[in-house]
Protein backbone atom coordinates (compact mmCIF):
# COMPACT_ATOMS: atom_id res chain seq x y z
CA UNK A 1 0.00 0.00 0.00
CA UNK A 2 1.40 3.44 -0.84
CA UNK A 3 0.75 6.83 1.11
CA UNK A 4 -2.13 8.58 1.00
CA UNK A 5 -3.67 12.20 0.32
CA UNK A 6 -5.78 13.89 3.20
CA UNK A 7 -8.46 13.17 -0.09
CA UNK A 8 -7.88 9.62 -0.50
CA UNK A 9 -11.10 8.41 0.98
CA UNK A 10 -12.81 11.32 -0.91
CA UNK A 11 -11.53 9.73 -4.05
CA UNK A 12 -12.61 6.50 -3.59
CA UNK A 13 -16.22 7.44 -2.38
CA UNK A 14 -16.17 9.67 -5.75
CA UNK A 15 -15.08 6.13 -7.38
CA UNK A 16 -12.11 6.95 -8.46
CA UNK A 17 -9.93 4.17 -9.75
CA UNK A 18 -6.64 4.39 -7.76
CA UNK A 19 -3.16 3.21 -9.16
CA UNK A 20 0.75 3.89 -7.59
CA UNK A 21 1.86 7.25 -8.65
CA UNK A 22 5.94 7.86 -7.51
CA UNK A 23 4.71 5.41 -4.14
CA UNK A 24 1.16 7.46 -3.59
CA UNK A 25 -2.06 5.95 -4.32
CA UNK A 26 -3.24 8.84 -6.70
CA UNK A 27 -6.56 8.25 -8.58
CA UNK A 28 -6.16 7.59 -12.51
CA UNK A 29 -9.67 8.10 -13.19
CA UNK A 30 -13.13 8.79 -12.09
CA UNK A 31 -15.07 7.06 -14.79
CA UNK A 32 -13.76 8.66 -18.30
CA UNK A 33 -10.29 10.05 -18.85
CA UNK A 34 -11.67 11.68 -22.03
CA UNK A 35 -14.78 13.11 -19.95
CA UNK A 36 -12.44 14.82 -17.59
CA UNK A 37 -9.99 15.96 -19.93
CA UNK A 38 -12.81 17.60 -21.63
CA UNK A 39 -14.08 19.07 -18.62
CA UNK A 40 -10.98 21.03 -17.69
CA UNK A 41 -10.87 22.40 -21.17
CA UNK A 42 -13.96 23.45 -21.26
CA UNK A 43 -15.23 24.23 -17.47
CA UNK A 44 -13.22 23.77 -14.14
CA UNK A 45 -11.58 20.81 -13.37
CA UNK A 46 -10.37 19.56 -9.37
CA UNK A 47 -6.96 17.75 -8.70
CA UNK A 48 -5.51 16.69 -5.84
CA UNK A 49 -2.14 17.62 -6.03
CA UNK A 50 -1.19 17.10 -1.97
CA UNK A 51 1.18 14.64 -3.04
CA UNK A 52 3.41 17.44 -4.35
CA UNK A 53 6.28 18.70 -1.99
CA UNK A 54 6.17 22.34 -0.68
CA UNK A 55 9.53 23.74 0.51
CA UNK A 56 9.89 26.81 2.29
CA UNK A 57 13.29 28.01 2.52
CA UNK A 58 14.13 31.31 4.85
CA UNK A 59 17.24 33.35 5.74
CA UNK A 60 19.21 36.15 4.78
CA UNK A 61 21.59 34.81 2.10
CA UNK A 62 18.44 32.94 0.42
CA UNK A 63 18.59 34.73 -2.75
CA UNK A 64 22.22 34.36 -2.99
CA UNK A 65 21.61 30.69 -2.57
CA UNK A 66 19.12 30.20 -5.47
CA UNK A 67 20.91 31.61 -7.63
CA UNK A 68 23.48 29.76 -7.24
CA UNK A 69 20.88 26.20 -7.18
CA UNK A 70 18.28 27.17 -9.84
CA UNK A 71 19.18 27.59 -13.71
CA UNK A 72 17.05 30.32 -13.80
CA UNK A 73 17.23 33.02 -12.01
CA UNK A 74 15.40 34.37 -9.06
CA UNK A 75 16.91 37.68 -10.03
CA UNK A 76 13.94 37.92 -12.55
CA UNK A 77 11.26 37.80 -9.40
CA UNK A 78 11.27 41.59 -8.69
CA UNK A 79 7.29 41.10 -7.23
CA UNK A 80 6.30 39.58 -4.12
CA UNK A 81 4.69 36.14 -4.77
CA UNK A 82 5.70 36.41 -8.55
CA UNK A 83 6.53 32.61 -9.82
CA UNK A 84 9.55 30.95 -11.86
CA UNK A 85 9.99 28.26 -13.39
CA UNK A 86 13.31 26.79 -13.45
CA UNK A 87 15.64 23.38 -13.17
CA UNK A 88 17.19 22.41 -10.64
CA UNK A 89 20.76 20.67 -12.37
CA UNK A 90 23.66 18.68 -10.78
CA UNK A 91 27.15 19.51 -11.99
CA UNK A 92 26.52 17.82 -15.56
CA UNK A 93 24.00 19.90 -16.37
CA UNK A 94 21.30 17.03 -16.02
CA UNK A 95 17.96 17.79 -14.53
CA UNK A 96 17.29 16.81 -10.75
CA UNK A 97 14.08 18.38 -11.27
CA UNK A 98 12.22 21.17 -12.43
CA UNK A 99 10.10 23.30 -10.21
CA UNK A 100 8.16 26.48 -9.26
CA UNK A 101 9.70 29.07 -6.97
CA UNK A 102 7.79 31.57 -5.61
CA UNK A 103 9.51 35.00 -4.14
CA UNK A 104 7.46 35.85 -0.95
CA UNK A 105 10.17 38.56 0.34
CA UNK A 106 13.93 38.64 0.32
CA UNK A 107 14.20 36.21 3.51
CA UNK A 108 11.33 33.66 2.55
CA UNK A 109 11.03 31.83 -0.78
CA UNK A 110 8.66 28.78 -1.67
CA UNK A 111 9.26 26.26 -3.89
CA UNK A 112 7.00 23.33 -5.27
CA UNK A 113 8.83 19.90 -6.38
CA UNK A 114 8.06 16.86 -7.65
CA UNK A 115 6.69 14.42 -5.75
CA UNK A 116 8.33 11.50 -7.78
CA UNK A 117 11.84 12.86 -6.64
CA UNK A 118 10.98 13.86 -2.90
CA UNK A 119 14.12 12.58 -1.24
CA UNK A 120 16.89 13.38 -3.48
CA UNK A 121 15.32 17.15 -4.22
CA UNK A 122 15.72 17.44 -0.31
CA UNK A 123 18.73 15.95 0.17
CA UNK A 124 20.55 18.51 -2.47
CA UNK A 125 18.88 21.14 -1.37
CA UNK A 126 19.98 21.08 2.38
CA UNK A 127 23.25 19.78 1.17
CA UNK A 128 23.53 23.25 -0.50
CA UNK A 129 21.60 25.59 1.69
CA UNK A 130 24.00 24.83 4.77
CA UNK A 131 26.57 26.76 3.12
CA UNK A 132 24.23 29.90 2.72
CA UNK A 133 22.31 29.31 6.30
CA UNK A 134 19.42 28.94 4.30
CA UNK A 135 16.84 26.87 6.52
CA UNK A 136 14.72 24.01 4.09
CA UNK A 137 11.19 23.38 5.97
CA UNK A 138 8.86 20.82 4.11
CA UNK A 139 5.67 21.75 4.67
CA UNK A 140 3.78 18.33 4.59
CA UNK A 141 0.90 19.43 6.82
CA UNK A 142 -0.42 21.33 4.16
CA UNK A 143 -2.67 19.91 1.35
CA UNK A 144 -3.02 21.50 -2.12
CA UNK A 145 -5.89 21.44 -4.41
CA UNK A 146 -5.43 22.26 -8.40
CA UNK A 147 -8.50 24.15 -9.70
CA UNK A 148 -7.84 24.45 -13.54
CA UNK A 149 -10.01 25.86 -16.44
CA UNK A 150 -11.91 28.31 -18.30
CA UNK A 151 -14.49 28.83 -15.31
CA UNK A 152 -12.03 27.13 -12.33
CA UNK A 153 -11.59 30.82 -11.06
CA UNK A 154 -15.17 31.70 -11.03
CA UNK A 155 -16.34 28.37 -9.53
CA UNK A 156 -13.71 28.96 -6.75
CA UNK A 157 -14.34 32.40 -5.28
CA UNK A 158 -17.75 30.71 -4.68
CA UNK A 159 -15.87 27.55 -2.84
CA UNK A 160 -13.15 29.70 -0.77
CA UNK A 161 -15.58 32.90 0.55
CA UNK A 162 -15.69 36.21 0.25
CA UNK A 163 -12.15 37.01 2.15
CA UNK A 164 -10.15 34.62 0.56
CA UNK A 165 -12.06 34.89 -2.89
CA UNK A 166 -11.30 38.73 -2.55
CA UNK A 167 -7.76 38.84 -2.55
CA UNK A 168 -7.56 35.92 -4.67
CA UNK A 169 -9.82 37.68 -7.79
CA UNK A 170 -6.84 40.31 -7.61
CA UNK A 171 -3.89 38.17 -8.42
CA UNK A 172 -2.17 38.42 -12.03
CA UNK A 173 -1.21 34.97 -14.04
CA UNK A 174 2.15 33.28 -11.85
CA UNK A 175 1.16 35.01 -9.15
CA UNK A 176 0.87 33.79 -5.32
CA UNK A 177 -0.63 35.29 -2.41
CA UNK A 178 0.18 33.78 1.49
CA UNK A 179 -3.11 34.27 3.61
CA UNK A 180 -3.86 33.75 7.05
CA UNK A 181 -4.55 30.41 8.50
CA UNK A 182 -1.77 28.63 6.53
CA UNK A 183 -4.22 29.12 3.34
CA UNK A 184 -2.23 29.90 0.06
CA UNK A 185 -3.57 30.78 -3.63
CA UNK A 186 -1.14 30.37 -6.46
CA UNK A 187 -2.42 31.09 -9.92
CA UNK A 188 -0.36 28.67 -11.25
CA UNK A 189 -0.89 25.50 -13.20
CA UNK A 190 0.07 22.12 -15.36
CA UNK A 191 -3.29 21.71 -17.61
CA UNK A 192 -2.94 25.09 -20.25
CA UNK A 193 -5.78 26.65 -18.63
CA UNK A 194 -6.71 29.45 -15.80
CA UNK A 195 -7.02 28.56 -12.60
CA UNK A 196 -5.54 28.68 -9.26
CA UNK A 197 -2.98 26.03 -6.97
CA UNK A 198 -4.74 26.06 -3.86
CA UNK A 199 -1.92 25.01 -0.81
CA UNK A 200 -4.10 24.76 2.64
CA UNK A 201 -3.54 22.81 6.36
CA UNK A 202 -4.24 19.01 5.63
CA UNK A 203 -7.43 19.22 8.13
CA UNK A 204 -9.65 21.58 5.31
CA UNK A 205 -8.43 19.59 1.91
CA UNK A 206 -11.85 17.21 2.02
CA UNK A 207 -13.91 20.60 3.31
CA UNK A 208 -12.28 22.44 0.67
CA UNK A 209 -12.77 19.73 -2.08
CA UNK A 210 -16.78 19.10 -1.22
CA UNK A 211 -17.45 22.84 -1.80
CA UNK A 212 -15.94 22.86 -5.18
CA UNK A 213 -17.88 19.95 -5.72
CA UNK A 214 -21.10 21.61 -4.91
CA UNK A 215 -19.54 24.66 -7.84
CA UNK A 216 -20.23 21.32 -10.14
CA UNK A 217 -16.12 21.55 -10.55
CA UNK A 218 -15.45 17.75 -11.03
CA UNK A 219 -12.67 15.82 -9.77
CA UNK A 220 -9.73 14.99 -12.76
CA UNK A 221 -7.32 12.17 -12.17
CA UNK A 222 -3.36 11.49 -13.16
CA UNK A 223 -4.83 10.24 -16.99
CA UNK A 224 -6.56 13.63 -17.72
CA UNK A 225 -3.73 15.72 -15.74
CA UNK A 226 -1.19 14.02 -18.52
CA UNK A 227 -3.06 14.62 -21.60
CA UNK A 228 -3.34 17.99 -20.15
CA UNK A 229 -0.34 18.73 -19.84
CA UNK A 230 1.29 17.01 -22.99
CA UNK A 231 -1.31 19.07 -25.15
CA UNK A 232 -0.20 22.32 -23.44
CA UNK A 233 3.56 21.10 -24.18
CA UNK A 234 4.51 20.81 -20.40
CA UNK A 235 7.55 18.63 -19.55
CA UNK A 236 7.19 15.76 -17.34
CA UNK A 237 10.02 14.51 -15.16
CA UNK A 238 11.77 11.31 -15.39
CA UNK A 239 9.80 10.95 -18.42
CA UNK A 240 10.79 14.11 -21.01
CA UNK A 241 13.87 14.84 -18.94
CA UNK A 242 15.92 13.27 -15.68
CA UNK A 243 19.81 13.58 -14.59
CA UNK A 244 20.54 12.22 -18.15
CA UNK A 245 19.63 15.48 -19.59
CA UNK A 246 20.73 18.91 -19.74
CA UNK A 247 17.78 21.71 -19.86
CA UNK A 248 18.64 22.80 -23.69
CA UNK A 249 17.92 19.35 -25.02
CA UNK A 250 14.69 19.00 -23.34
CA UNK A 251 13.01 21.76 -24.85
CA UNK A 252 14.12 24.37 -21.22
CA UNK A 253 16.54 26.18 -22.88
CA UNK A 254 14.10 29.20 -22.63
CA UNK A 255 14.06 28.37 -18.54
CA UNK A 256 18.39 29.20 -18.44
CA UNK A 257 19.36 32.52 -17.70
CA UNK A 258 22.54 33.19 -18.54
CA UNK A 259 22.86 36.53 -18.37
CA UNK A 260 24.67 37.89 -15.63
CA UNK A 261 27.37 36.03 -16.93
CA UNK A 262 29.23 35.87 -13.75
CA UNK A 263 26.24 34.37 -12.10
CA UNK A 264 27.65 30.72 -11.18
CA UNK A 265 24.33 28.64 -10.74
CA UNK A 266 25.56 24.68 -10.43
CA UNK A 267 25.84 23.08 -13.86
CA UNK A 268 26.63 26.40 -15.70
CA UNK A 269 29.74 24.79 -16.77
CA UNK A 270 28.67 21.96 -18.37
CA UNK A 271 25.99 23.52 -20.06
CA UNK A 272 28.30 26.09 -21.72
CA UNK A 273 30.35 23.06 -22.51
CA UNK A 274 27.31 21.91 -24.18
CA UNK A 275 26.67 25.21 -26.11
CA UNK A 276 30.00 25.48 -27.24
CA UNK A 277 29.96 21.89 -28.88
CA UNK A 278 26.33 21.84 -30.55
CA UNK A 279 23.51 20.54 -28.77
CA UNK A 280 23.03 17.51 -31.12
CA UNK A 281 19.33 16.45 -29.49
CA UNK A 282 16.07 18.48 -29.12
CA UNK A 283 12.69 18.22 -27.62
CA UNK A 284 10.03 18.65 -30.08
CA UNK A 285 5.99 17.96 -30.62
CA UNK A 286 4.75 15.13 -33.24
CA UNK A 287 1.63 15.71 -34.22
CA UNK A 288 0.02 12.14 -35.40
CA UNK A 289 -1.11 13.38 -39.03
CA UNK A 290 -2.16 9.73 -40.38
CA UNK A 291 -4.31 7.62 -38.91
CA UNK A 292 -2.88 3.53 -37.35
CA UNK A 293 -2.17 3.86 -33.96
CA UNK A 294 -1.44 6.41 -30.95
CA UNK A 295 1.94 7.61 -30.05
CA UNK A 296 3.52 5.84 -26.83
CA UNK A 297 6.37 6.38 -25.23
CA UNK A 298 10.10 5.16 -25.88
CA UNK A 299 8.12 4.50 -29.89
CA UNK A 300 11.26 5.29 -32.55
CA UNK A 301 11.38 8.31 -35.13
CA UNK A 302 12.73 8.34 -38.08
CA UNK A 303 13.51 10.88 -40.46
CA UNK A 304 15.14 10.69 -44.15
CA UNK A 305 15.01 7.05 -43.49
CA UNK A 306 17.24 7.16 -40.39
CA UNK A 307 16.50 6.90 -36.98
CA UNK A 308 16.34 10.42 -34.96
CA UNK A 309 15.31 9.51 -31.88
CA UNK A 310 12.36 8.28 -29.20
CA UNK A 311 9.15 9.78 -28.08
CA UNK A 312 9.61 10.80 -24.45
CA UNK A 313 5.49 11.29 -23.43
CA UNK A 314 3.05 9.97 -26.49
CA UNK A 315 -0.78 9.95 -26.40
CA UNK A 316 -3.90 10.66 -27.52
CA UNK A 317 -4.37 14.22 -27.67
CA UNK A 318 -8.68 14.76 -26.68
CA UNK A 319 -8.58 18.02 -28.02
CA UNK A 320 -6.46 18.03 -31.12
CA UNK A 321 -8.38 14.79 -31.54
CA UNK A 322 -5.63 12.54 -32.84
CA UNK A 323 -2.21 11.69 -31.23
CA UNK A 324 0.49 13.86 -29.88
CA UNK A 325 3.66 13.37 -28.40
CA UNK A 326 7.27 14.88 -27.16
CA UNK A 327 9.98 13.37 -28.53
CA UNK A 328 13.66 13.96 -28.16
CA UNK A 329 15.83 13.48 -31.53
CA UNK A 330 18.05 14.87 -33.87
CA UNK A 331 19.23 18.52 -33.86
CA UNK A 332 19.15 18.47 -37.47
CA UNK A 333 15.29 17.04 -37.70
CA UNK A 334 13.13 18.55 -40.02
CA UNK A 335 9.64 19.71 -39.86
CA UNK A 336 8.33 15.72 -40.87
CA UNK A 337 9.12 12.48 -39.20
CA UNK A 338 7.89 9.13 -38.94
CA UNK A 339 7.48 7.01 -36.16
CA UNK A 340 7.47 3.54 -35.36
CA UNK A 341 4.41 2.85 -34.28
CA UNK A 342 3.56 -1.34 -33.40
CA UNK A 343 5.63 -1.80 -36.59
CA UNK A 344 4.07 0.76 -38.86
CA UNK A 345 5.51 3.83 -39.63
CA UNK A 346 3.02 6.56 -39.61
CA UNK A 347 3.62 10.24 -40.49
CA UNK A 348 4.06 12.86 -37.61
CA UNK A 349 4.69 16.55 -38.26
CA UNK A 350 7.34 18.38 -36.11
CA UNK A 351 6.18 21.45 -34.26
CA UNK A 352 7.22 23.43 -31.64
CA UNK A 353 4.68 22.91 -28.60
CA UNK A 354 2.41 23.89 -26.95
CA UNK A 355 -0.33 21.72 -29.07
CA UNK A 356 -3.35 23.21 -26.99
CA UNK A 357 -4.09 25.90 -24.84
CA UNK A 358 -7.19 28.17 -22.79
CA UNK A 359 -9.64 25.24 -24.35
CA UNK A 360 -8.46 24.91 -27.99
CA UNK A 361 -6.10 23.61 -30.54
CA UNK A 362 -3.16 25.78 -31.28
CA UNK A 363 -1.87 23.76 -33.94
CA UNK A 364 -2.58 25.71 -37.93
CA UNK A 365 -4.19 23.06 -40.32
CA UNK B 1 -19.70 -6.10 -11.66
CA UNK B 2 -19.93 -6.03 -15.71
CA UNK B 3 -22.53 -7.64 -17.87
CA UNK B 4 -21.84 -10.46 -19.11
CA UNK B 5 -24.91 -11.85 -21.32
CA UNK B 6 -25.96 -16.02 -20.93
CA UNK B 7 -26.03 -16.64 -24.66
CA UNK B 8 -22.40 -15.42 -25.68
CA UNK B 9 -19.56 -17.65 -25.50
CA UNK B 10 -15.88 -16.32 -23.85
CA UNK B 11 -12.42 -16.59 -23.54
CA UNK B 12 -9.63 -15.64 -21.14
CA UNK B 13 -8.37 -12.88 -23.12
CA UNK B 14 -11.62 -11.39 -22.74
CA UNK B 15 -13.57 -11.72 -26.21
CA UNK B 16 -16.95 -12.69 -26.76
CA UNK B 17 -18.65 -14.84 -29.50
CA UNK B 18 -21.60 -15.24 -30.68
CA UNK B 19 -22.80 -18.31 -33.30
CA UNK B 20 -25.52 -16.89 -35.40
CA UNK B 21 -27.99 -18.24 -37.14
CA UNK B 22 -25.86 -19.32 -40.41
CA UNK B 23 -23.50 -20.63 -38.71
CA UNK B 24 -21.18 -17.90 -38.46
CA UNK B 25 -19.75 -16.19 -35.06
CA UNK B 26 -19.52 -12.45 -34.37
CA UNK B 27 -16.71 -11.09 -32.12
CA UNK B 28 -15.96 -8.47 -30.07
CA UNK B 29 -14.66 -7.80 -26.45
CA UNK B 30 -16.00 -7.75 -23.46
CA UNK B 31 -17.66 -4.92 -20.87
CA UNK B 32 -14.90 -6.14 -18.62
CA UNK B 33 -12.41 -5.92 -20.90
CA UNK B 34 -13.64 -2.59 -22.19
CA UNK B 35 -13.88 -0.88 -18.88
CA UNK B 36 -10.22 -2.40 -18.02
CA UNK B 37 -9.18 -0.44 -21.14
CA UNK B 38 -10.52 2.80 -20.31
CA UNK B 39 -11.79 5.20 -22.89
CA UNK B 40 -10.70 3.80 -26.36
CA UNK B 41 -9.51 6.03 -29.03
CA UNK B 42 -8.04 3.81 -31.93
CA UNK B 43 -9.76 0.36 -32.98
CA UNK B 44 -7.95 -1.82 -35.89
CA UNK B 45 -9.94 -4.60 -37.11
CA UNK B 46 -9.14 -7.11 -39.33
CA UNK B 47 -9.59 -7.26 -43.12
CA UNK B 48 -12.72 -9.66 -44.83
CA UNK B 49 -10.52 -12.85 -46.38
CA UNK B 50 -7.43 -12.59 -43.66
CA UNK B 51 -7.54 -16.15 -42.03
CA UNK B 52 -6.10 -16.55 -38.69
CA UNK B 53 -5.62 -19.92 -36.20
CA UNK B 54 -6.80 -19.61 -32.89
CA UNK B 55 -4.77 -17.15 -30.71
CA UNK B 56 -3.24 -14.97 -33.88
CA UNK B 57 -3.28 -11.58 -32.91
CA UNK B 58 -5.82 -10.23 -35.15
CA UNK B 59 -7.35 -6.94 -34.12
CA UNK B 60 -5.82 -3.68 -32.02
CA UNK B 61 -7.57 -1.85 -29.18
CA UNK B 62 -5.76 1.30 -28.14
CA UNK B 63 -6.85 3.30 -25.15
CA UNK B 64 -5.56 6.48 -23.76
CA UNK B 65 -3.71 4.37 -21.30
CA UNK B 66 -2.37 1.79 -23.57
CA UNK B 67 -2.50 -0.20 -26.59
CA UNK B 68 -3.89 -4.06 -26.55
CA UNK B 69 -4.05 -6.87 -28.46
CA UNK B 70 -7.70 -8.77 -29.47
CA UNK B 71 -6.81 -12.90 -30.52
CA UNK B 72 -9.07 -14.79 -33.04
CA UNK B 73 -10.76 -17.26 -30.75
CA UNK B 74 -10.87 -19.92 -32.98
CA UNK B 75 -9.92 -21.11 -36.80
CA UNK B 76 -11.58 -19.36 -39.44
CA UNK B 77 -11.63 -16.98 -42.23
CA UNK B 78 -13.10 -13.17 -41.58
CA UNK B 79 -15.99 -12.51 -43.60
CA UNK B 80 -16.64 -8.84 -42.03
CA UNK B 81 -14.80 -6.16 -39.72
CA UNK B 82 -17.09 -3.08 -38.63
CA UNK B 83 -15.80 -0.43 -39.98
CA UNK B 84 -17.68 1.85 -37.55
CA UNK B 85 -15.31 1.33 -35.19
CA UNK B 86 -12.44 3.28 -37.25
CA UNK B 87 -14.37 6.37 -36.63
CA UNK B 88 -16.24 5.82 -33.68
CA UNK B 89 -14.03 3.90 -31.51
CA UNK B 90 -16.16 4.40 -28.47
CA UNK B 91 -18.37 2.84 -29.68
CA UNK B 92 -17.22 -0.35 -27.81
CA UNK B 93 -17.34 1.53 -24.66
CA UNK B 94 -21.16 2.21 -24.85
CA UNK B 95 -22.23 -1.24 -26.91
CA UNK B 96 -19.33 -3.98 -26.15
CA UNK B 97 -21.61 -6.52 -26.84
CA UNK B 98 -24.05 -4.74 -29.54
CA UNK B 99 -22.75 -2.12 -31.88
CA UNK B 100 -19.09 -2.58 -30.43
CA UNK B 101 -18.29 -6.03 -32.54
CA UNK B 102 -15.15 -6.06 -33.75
CA UNK B 103 -15.43 -8.44 -36.84
CA UNK B 104 -17.11 -11.83 -38.13
CA UNK B 105 -15.41 -15.08 -38.92
CA UNK B 106 -16.77 -18.04 -41.30
CA UNK B 107 -15.36 -21.13 -38.96
CA UNK B 108 -12.89 -23.87 -40.18
CA UNK B 109 -14.76 -26.25 -37.37
CA UNK B 110 -18.56 -25.62 -36.92
CA UNK B 111 -18.10 -27.36 -33.99
CA UNK B 112 -14.78 -25.69 -32.30
CA UNK B 113 -17.28 -22.99 -30.82
CA UNK B 114 -18.59 -25.63 -28.65
CA UNK B 115 -14.80 -25.75 -26.82
CA UNK B 116 -15.24 -21.73 -25.77
CA UNK B 117 -16.19 -21.02 -22.03
CA UNK B 118 -19.98 -20.23 -21.31
CA UNK B 119 -21.06 -17.18 -19.42
CA UNK B 120 -20.67 -19.16 -16.03
CA UNK B 121 -17.12 -20.15 -16.87
CA UNK B 122 -16.22 -16.32 -17.79
CA UNK B 123 -17.88 -14.88 -14.56
CA UNK B 124 -15.36 -16.92 -12.47
CA UNK B 125 -12.69 -15.25 -14.12
CA UNK B 126 -13.68 -11.94 -14.18
CA UNK B 127 -14.56 -12.32 -10.20
CA UNK B 128 -10.59 -12.93 -9.96
CA UNK B 129 -10.21 -10.04 -12.19
CA UNK B 130 -12.03 -7.76 -9.48
CA UNK B 131 -10.45 -9.01 -6.65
Amino acid sequence: MGKHTPLYDVHVAQGAKMVDFGGWDMPINYGSQLNEHHQVRNDAGMFDVSHMTIVDLNGERVREFLKNLLANNVDRLKESGKALYTCMLNEKGGVIDDLIVYYIDDQFYRMVVNASTREKDLAWIREHAADFSVAVSERDELAMIAVQGPNARDKAHRALGDLVATQANQLKPFFIKLMDNNIAIARTGYTGEDGYEIMLPIAEASSLWMKLAEQEVQPIGLGARDTLRLEAGMNLYGSDMDETTTPLESGLSWTVAWQPEDRDFIGRKALEAQKAQGVSRKLVGLLLEDKGGVFRNHQKVIADGLEAGEITSGSFGPTLGTSVALARVAATTGEQCKVDVRGKQLSARVLKPPFARNGKSVVSD
Amino acid sequence: MSLIPDDLRYTKSHEWVRMEDDGTVTIGITDHAQALLGDLVFIEVPEAGNTYTEGDDCAIVESVKAASDVYCPLDGEVIAGNEVLADAPETVNKDAFGDGWMFKLSLTDAGSFESLMDAEAYKEIVAEDEH
